[in-house]
């Protein structure tokens, strides 16, 4: 019975890994795509760059809150 | 190295036929030191608790009796205080945020200095990475933005500006995904956001760490622990960006939900 739920453990574990690679995809263009056009708008009206700066960190905040909840989610089913 | 996992580790190393003792979440849990009552303390409280010391003490250093003409520590506390405002302050609420910098000036430096605590060596330990940590603050956060609302337009007008200019049809799709913006997915992903950067923070760095530690025999092993050596450092100087970045982006993100609460019409 332990090695059924032993094995069910590193198996859901595993899934996990897989999962967050999965869940890594989006927000992986996602802050590129921020990082990406911020630069762009930068360059074209570089006097503006401290609010562009500004709004690219809050942009990559939002965009990377997507890959940690998705690298804490095996965590979390794993043990509940 | 992080306490259980290092003893457990111990001597373990490799090509001496034991496995690679993965760091994994009994690294966050800790026994606890002493109790006071019936309270147990462990290692995160203290740290939080040294964490409040030296941000009261280094502030109380330098502001405690100002000179017209400062001094070292008045020097350094001024720089530190309008860091905070000329880069997250003025460029979110303008020169009307400055009523809230003794709410998001410490609160700036108490993260950085939480988060930082997972670099120096034997504290080795982000106590934001225990959600615990990280909730009371955004409770505080969150009670603060909707006080604000509710203050600055009213009972019925806080909610109504919630209320997009949009179409009706819209509308219907529209609002629902804004209560539950207001209510839940705010506080919620400030949260963890900063307990989830914390958490995999840890976990890297321990990994290279004790990976470092289990590689190192009289062997090829000792180039692999030459690697993994270097990724240690690596991992290092990037949290101390990520550390850096957390508390720049926890106190933006609460700049941006007062500025919410406090203009007038969407």
């Amino acid at each position: 019975m332990s090695a059924t739920l032993a094995a069910a453990q590193t198996l859901s574990i595993n899934i996990g890994a897989v999962g967050y690679g999965l869940a890594a995809i989006g927000p992986g263009i996602g802050i590129g795509l921020v990082f990406g056009h911020a630069i762009e708008a930068m360059a074209r009206q570089p006097e503006a760059s401290g609010r562009i700066q500004l709004y690219m960190w809050i942009g990559f905040a939002l965009t990377e809150a997507l890959a940690l909840i998705g690298l804490i989610a095996p965590f979390i089913f794993k043990y509940s | 190295m992080t306490g259980d996992i290092a003893a457990a580790a111990g001597g373990c190393h490799i090509f001496s036929g034991c496995g690679y003792p993965a760091p994994g979440l009994n690294d966050f849990y800790f026994q606890k030191l002493f109790s006071i009552g019936g309270w147990n303390v462990t290692k995160p409280e203290l740290i939080a608790v040294l964490c409040v010391i030296i941000i009261v003490a280094f502030f109380w250093a330098a502001f405690a009796k100002p000179k017209m003409i400062p001094g070292k520590a008045q020097s350094l506390g001024e720089l530190a205080v309008l860091l905070v405002r000329d880069q997250v302050i003025r460029p979110v609420l303008g020169a009307k945020g400055d009523v809230y910098m003794p709410f998001l000036v410490p609160m700036f430096f108490w993260i950085f200095v939480m988060n930082l605590m997972e670099l120096i060596p034997v504290l080795q330990f982000p106590s934001m990475s225990r959600i615990g940590f990280v909730w009371p603050l955004v409770l505080m956060v969150y009670a603060f933005y909707w006080y604000l609302g509710f203050k600055s337009k009213g009972f019925i007008g806080y909610f109504k500006s919630w209320i997009p200019q949009a179409p009706w049809p819209i509308l219907i799709i529209l609002i629902p995904v804004e209560i539950l913006k207001y209510v839940f997915i705010q506080p919620f992903t400030l949260g963890v956001r900063l307990f989830a950067n914390m958490f995999a923070g840890h976990l890297l760095l321990s990994i290279f760490m004790i990976a470092t530690w289990y590689l190192t025999s009289l062997s090829v092993g000792l180039l692999y622990a030459a690697g993994s050596l270097f990724m240690v450092f690596f991992v290092f100087l990037l949290e101390l960006l990520v550390d850096l970045l957390q508390a720049f982006i926890f106190t933006t993100l609460t700049a941006t939900y007062i500025a919410d609460s406090l203009e007038h019409g969407h």
